[in-house]
């Protein structure tokens, strides 16, 4: 092996034994754990596999983790209303993200920069600062009912806490950045007089939109759109803070399985089946990209 | 006479105090190529902008076939352009691009389907129509965005240096192509171009513009023979200019004396303009004769030393210092293969010139 491809292989491996101590070898763990039965012991489940007699190695796989979740309805309620609400609240991130990133990317170059950091600037604050500020703003007595009420728009506080909109209003706040970084980077690249041309051949500025800015900002959507889905299914603090109380998301049974109920088996088998959950589209929808990205 | 079919009626561009295009009129005949040639920055694509409408003037007024194009948006506009980056939709295909343009319009689909098989015809792109922009080469791209801009039958086509990105072989080529298109659709051409050779084959008429101004208009050969001012004399071709006063100035002729030459300049027209008064004389290269014996006249020769040779197969360049030592620019066409035709280094040599071959100017 010559000592060039030596050292290129030295550089990946970094990052390579970085994913696979700390990402791959946990999932691993919690794999093999949601296969066990909870149990009361250090630790708390089932051993995957024992001897038996000291010359047999018996692999004790339990599906019952998986079962119980297909059959309990908290939890396929959970997994679905957390699908819906991150599909929403995606949605609402994309439908305020891209005017944003628009209007970012046709700034004057000054402008843009300042703009962006003010798009960055929340981050400067707790996240969890942030999320109490909405309680404040969104509660029976909070600021905005008091100001409604004392201009007399309306005469008894509108119910915004643990409501869906409020766990809409804390999501779609917290990810709007993710949204708007993505199609900011894919619009500032557009070559204008793409739309130009566009005018010239007789579409109107609307059209000229819907035909040439959006179809090809398209991947920018895309990565917006995967870096606010995905971690708002999991999403944990915001519905716990604002969200209600009768209704939980997946990353809320997931830790409640975990903390509360100890049930180490289950809330692995939970987090299992989001992954899944997630990761299977994203493979799909991937491989489809490249097969047209191959056509092409 | 006819009324002119694009008129440019005393248009002006400021982008806060800089001057882009500065009180410019001009008429542009139906079916002609109409070339507006200058340096960068000469304002010539912003005029070229305001006629597509992507730009507005801040004052005067543009008009195509009787309509004034002020209030109407590019959208609407009778005119298309082809780019100079070509600006074709990366993300759709040669077809889809060209049928851009007619689905903006109340056309049906079997007629949008049929127009854009034809273009394809005349741009001979045919077997390429379900290929993306990518896939083409600089040409194949060239000729896409041409008949994208030709699908829709404007009354006048915008083309900004359309040769500009092409190799040298293929711009040959594709000049007499665009003028054999040109013709066979009959549609207005407006040409864009700092390069002056493209401005000379392509074009019926050709507006030269320095400064946001037109300097003069004319055809090719009036502009290269007959340059208005010392700036079109200068920026097209290549040309030994000398400053002189004029001596005589009669009906017939005028004389030229230029202190850089041991002779006056004799020129057979006259200039009505005092005498003594300041003027330039152009003298084009290849219409000065070398030769090892002095001419029999009293005007219009000079004497130098050859300074350096280009040899280009078909001509040669010839660099000599006066006895001035003023430095002028000959070319001579090979037309023997016989050595002793040739001059040689540090060969001292006569030059002369027709009365009819400089120009003479003021300013």
């Amino acid at each position: 092996m010559r000592p060039r491809r030596f050292g290129r292989q030295l550089v990946t491996a970094v990052p390579m034994l970085w994913l696979l101590l700390f990402f791959m070898v946990p999932f691993i763990l919690v794999f093999g754990i949601s296969f066990t039965q909870a149990q009361l012991s250090i630790p708390p489940y089932s051993p995957l596999w024992e001897w038996v007699d000291h010359r047999v190695l018996a692999l004790r796989v339990h599906l019952s983790n998986y079962a119980f979740l297909a059959t309990d309805a908290l939890y396929i309620s959970s997994y679905l209303y957390s699908l819906k609400v991150a599909a929403i609240s995606t949605f609402w991130c994309l439908l305020l993200g891209y005017p944003m990133a628009y209007g970012i990317a046709r700034a004057a170059p000054a402008t843009r920069s300042l703009l962006l950091m003010l798009v960055i600037l929340p981050f400067w604050t707790s996240f969890l600062l942030r999320v109490y500020a909405w309680i404040g703003l969104l509660k029976n007595n909070g600021v905005i009912n008091n100001i409604l009420m004392s201009l007399g728009v309306i005469h008894e506080p509108i119910v915004m806490m643990q409501t869906d909109f409020a766990v809409y209003i804390g999501i779609v706040y917290s990810y709007l950045p993710f949204m708007i970084l993505p199609l900011y980077a894919n619009l500032e690249k557009h070559d204008r007089t793409l739309l130009e041309a566009a005018a010239d051949l007789g579409a109107r500025p609307w059209k000229a939109f819907m035909r040439v800015t959006l179809p090809l900002s398209l991947p920018g959507i895309i990565a917006g759109a995967m870096l606010v889905f995905i971690p708002a299914v999991g999403e944990y603090v915001i519905p716990s803070l604002l969200g209600r109380s009768d209704q939980l998301m997946i990353g809320r049974v997931l830790s409640d399985e975990f903390f509360e109920n100890r049930d180490w088996p289950v809330a692995s088998a939970v987090a299992i089946a989001m992954l899944l959950l997630l990761v299977i589209p994203i493979v799909i929808f991937q491989r489809q990209q490249g097969r047209e990205m191959a056509h092409k | 006479m006819t009324t002119p079919y694009v008129r440019i009626d005393h248009v002006s561009k400021r982008y806060g105090d800089t001057v882009a295009v500065n009180n410019v009129s001009l008429d542009i005949n139906k079916g002609e190529i109409f070339c507006l040639l200058g340096g960068s920055g000469c304002g010539k694509t912003t005029l070229l902008r305001m006629l597509a409408g992507f730009e507005t003037p801040s004052s005067g007024a543009l008009y195509i076939d009787g309509q004034n194009l002020a209030d109407i948006p590019p959208y609407e506009r009778p005119v298309n352009m082809m780019f100079q980056s070509y600006a074709l939709f990366p993300h759709m295909s040669v077809e889809a691009n060209i049928s851009f343009g007619l689905e903006q319009e109340r056309i049906t689909r079997p007629e949008i389907k049929r127009r854009v098989a034809e273009i394809l015809d005349i741009v001979k792109l045919g077997d390429y129509a379900k290929r993306k922009p990518h896939q083409l080469s600089g040409g194949q791209r060239q000729r896409v965005a041409l008949a994208r801009a030709l699908v829709k039958r404007p009354k006048l086509l915008l083309l900004d240096e359309p040769l500009g990105a092409l190799d040298r072989k293929l711009r040959e080529h594709t000049q007499f192509e665009l003028i054999s298109i040109q013709e066979k659709l009959g549609v207005t051409f407006v040409v864009v171009t700092h390069d002056q050779e493209e401005a000379m084959t392509l074009a019926s008429r050709v507006g030269v513009m320095n400064r946001g101004e037109i300097v003069q208009v004319g055809t090719p050969r009036d502009i290269y023979e007959f340059p208005a001012t010392r700036f079109v004399a200068d920026f097209i071709g290549s040309v030994n200019l000398f400053d002189g006063k004029l001596s005589e100035d009669e009906p017939e002729f005028v004389r030229v004396g230029c202190p850089q030459l041991p002779a006056p300049v004799y020129i057979d027209h006259g200039m009505s303009a005092p005498p003594g008064a300041d003027c330039w004389v152009a003298i084009r290269p290849e219409k000065i004769e070398l030769g090892r014996t002095a001419p029999a006249g009293p005007d219009n020769w000079a004497h130098g030393v050859v300074q350096g040779i280009a040899y280009l197969g078909d001509m040669s360049v010839y660099l000599i210092r006066l006895d001035s030592g003023r430095e002028v620019r000959v070319t001579q066409a090979n037309r023997t293969r016989k050595p002793e035709e040739q001059f040689k280094w540090d060969e001292s040599v006569y030059l002369c010139w027709d009365a009819g071959s400089p120009v003479v100017g003021m300013g």
